[in-house]
């Protein structure tokens, strides 16, 4: 279950604000997050992950109260609890794609990287259709390719929540369906949640529930599944 | 922290023309100053090892370096030679021994010294192949030298004439080679050594023709009376000298005043040192040196302007770290989403910090080493090329 209770954040005096009296998402649904450029969605997510601090209020993330953690834990927390996917990709270049998808296990010594870390790697890199190009460096990828890495990296964890920020933006319907295929059968075999900030109407009817960021601009709303 | 440099070496990898040019840069930015340091350092070093075995030098007063660096190094003297008389009245002194040095003479690039068999042992030449010269006419050669003239015991070189066109000046002698030395990376190894008798039968002031007695023809004389003969220009001189024709050499004038270059002086003890130099200072036509205190002063200035050098290249090196610490913050400007994206996956703290600090020292420790090759390849060639310079 991810809670997050009377949540008040803002850019600076003036800036844009968000409150969120109440939000909870159960443990293995889907939610897509809906809402203009602008109006928050990314915010939600990083407060969610804990990237960004709110003013006032609490996020949960199952037992763990992410304000009651220090810099570190919350750092050590992240990584090995969620998988975070951005939109434009974010792979680091010099790195080939088996090494990207081991990233995390190379910043943070939390994460152990063993033979059977880097096996599950490659097994997770075949079951995306890139077996066979995990020596290649992001340069010589497709963009949907690109994306692909980039889910493996998330998955490699097995967390038990996955942030993804408009990771189908940039890609082709084909690409988009196969990025969303995988997520959502790893989402159902590992009981994780998903939480994906989208604005392809295409894919909304996926997901279980969809939150739109407007209605914590405007007025107070509760909603559980 | 494996991770940190992995993941540092994976960047500079890949970033491959960057990385070999910062590490051209730094490399040269260490190496210049250690080279300079380093050059210097053995270069005196070697002048100061030669100058402090031999404790004093007699000569021609005048440049008291150049009389050293002629008689330390062979460099072509620019002093006037002192009569052979110097050498006899130090010696009847009783006060140090003395070994002549006549150095006026070349087989082609390579210096002849006239000097007697007192040397090898002084300098504690050994033989590799032969004998030190025992009569006129015989050399020894250094290795370098043996090498360079391409002679070998038994075989022959010819001493160099000064100039063409200089019909009365010096003889062009065919000396045989009697020993050749075991090099010992000092001036000696490309010296020619003769006895300095020879040398003077190089200059002309000695030398052997066929006989012009009783019954030679009137064409080979220009006059003849009681007391002597006068031999004309048709009278053949021997270019070589050997067991046929040595009689026949002799010396003209008074050998006492024969030219040599300098001579070595080896004091029994410190007073006799003392005293000898205390009575040479008051000479007008000879002086008396301490080639250690030459040398010294030669090596400071030596040292003085390395010590501007130095200063130059360190201020020249601090402006290429600076121009390196540039790209090196320009090229974290351009890596922050990189580095945002490390954070947000959740890297620990520091290892971003880590990862970017490896990559620094990876470039300065690689290049530091390969500067500290590049001093070794330059100790091990430019050394023995300083030595053939000097």
């Amino acid at each position: 279950m991810i809670r997050l209770q009377d949540l008040s954040f803002s850019y600076g005096e003036a800036g844009f604000s968000l409150e969120i009296p109440l939000l909870e998402i159960r443990r293995g649904s889907s939610v897509a997050v809906v809402g203009p450029s602008g109006s928050g969605k990314t915010t939600l997510v990083h407060l969610i992950a804990g990237i960004l601090k709110p003013r006032a209020g609490s996020v949960q993330v199952g037992e763990v109260i992410l304000g009651q953690y220090s810099e570190r834990d919350l750092l050590d927390y992240r990584i090995a609890s969620m998988g975070l996917i951005f939109q434009e990709f974010k792979l680091l270049n010099y790195l080939n794609v088996l090494e990207n998808i081991l990233l995390p296990y190379r910043l943070n010594p939390i994460l152990e990287l063993t033979g059977e870390t880097r096996s599950g790697a490659m097994d997770l890199a075949d079951k995306v259709g890139l077996g066979d190009k995990i020596n290649r460096h992001p340069k010589n990828l497709s963009q949907g390719e690109r994306q692909r890495v980039a889910l493996c990296r998330a998955l490699v964890t097995s967390p038990a929540l996955l942030l993804c920020d408009e990771p189908t933006a940039n890609l082709d319907p084909a690409n988009r369906d196969r990025i969303l295929d995988l997520l959502f059968q790893y989402g159902q075999e590992k009981q994780a949640s998903l939480v994906m900030v989208t604005h392809d109407p295409e894919v909304l009817g996926r997901f279980d529930r969809q939150v739109d960021i407007r209605d914590y601009l405007s007025e107070l709303k509760t909603t559980a599944l | 922290m494996k991770h940190v440099l992995f993941l540092a070496w994976q960047y500079l990898k890949y970033h491959r023309v960057k990385t070999v040019f910062l590490l051209f840069a730094i490399s040269l930015t260490f190496f210049i100053p250690m080279a300079l340091n380093q050059l210097s350092q053995k270069g005196s070093e070697k002048l100061r090892a030669r100058a402090v075995s031999t404790p004093l030098l007699l000569g021609n007063k005048g440049s008291a370096t150049e009389l050293c660096l002629g008689s330390l190094y062979f460099r072509e003297p620019n002093i006037e030679p002192i009569p052979y008389s110097s050498l006899e009245d130090l010696r009847q002194q009783g006060l140090a021994r003395a070994i002549p040095l006549q150095l006026e003479y070349r087989v082609k690039q390579q210096p002849i010294v006239g000097t007697t068999q007192d040397y090898f042992s002084f300098r504690k030449l050994s033989f590799e192949q032969g004998r030190p010269m025992a009569i006129l006419g015989e050399c020894v050669l250094g290795a370098k030298a043996a090498q360079a003239l391409n002679a070998e015991v038994g075989s022959s070189v010819i001493s160099t004439p000064a100039g063409a066109f200089d019909v009365a000046g010096s003889f062009p002698l065919k000396m045989k080679v009697v020993g050749i030395l075991n090099p010992n990376q000092t001036p000696d190894d490309t010296a020619v050594f003769t006895d300095v008798k020879t040398t003077w039968v190089i200059s002309g002031k000695a030398h052997g023709h066929q006989d012009i007695g009783v019954g030679t023809a009137d064409s080979l004389l220009l006059s003849k009376s009681e007391s002597g003969v006068v031999a004309s220009p048709a009278v053949l001189s021997y270019t070589e000298i050997t067991p046929e024709n040595i009689g026949s050499f002799h010396f003209h004038g008074n050998p006492e005043n024969y030219p040599i270059t300098s001579v070595i002086v080896l004091p029994g003890d410190k007073k006799s040192e003392l005293m000898l130099r205390g009575r040479y200072q008051q000479d007008q036509g000879l002086q008396m040196v301490v080639p250690e205190a030459i040398v010294d002063e030669l090596v400071d200035t030596v040292v003085s302007v390395r010590d501007l050098l130095l200063l130059a290249a360190i201020s020249i090196g601090l402006a290429t770290l600076l121009i390196t610490a540039m790209v090196f913050l320009l090229s974290i400007q351009l890596r922050k989403a990189e580095i945002a994206t490390m954070k947000q996956i959740g890297a620990a703290p520091g290892a971003v910090r880590g990862i970017l600090i490896t990559e620094i020292l990876l470039v300065i420790g690689i290049g530091f080493l390969l500067a500290l090759m590049l001093v070794w390849t330059i100790d091990r060639l430019g050394i023995p090329l300083l030595e053939n310079y000097l």
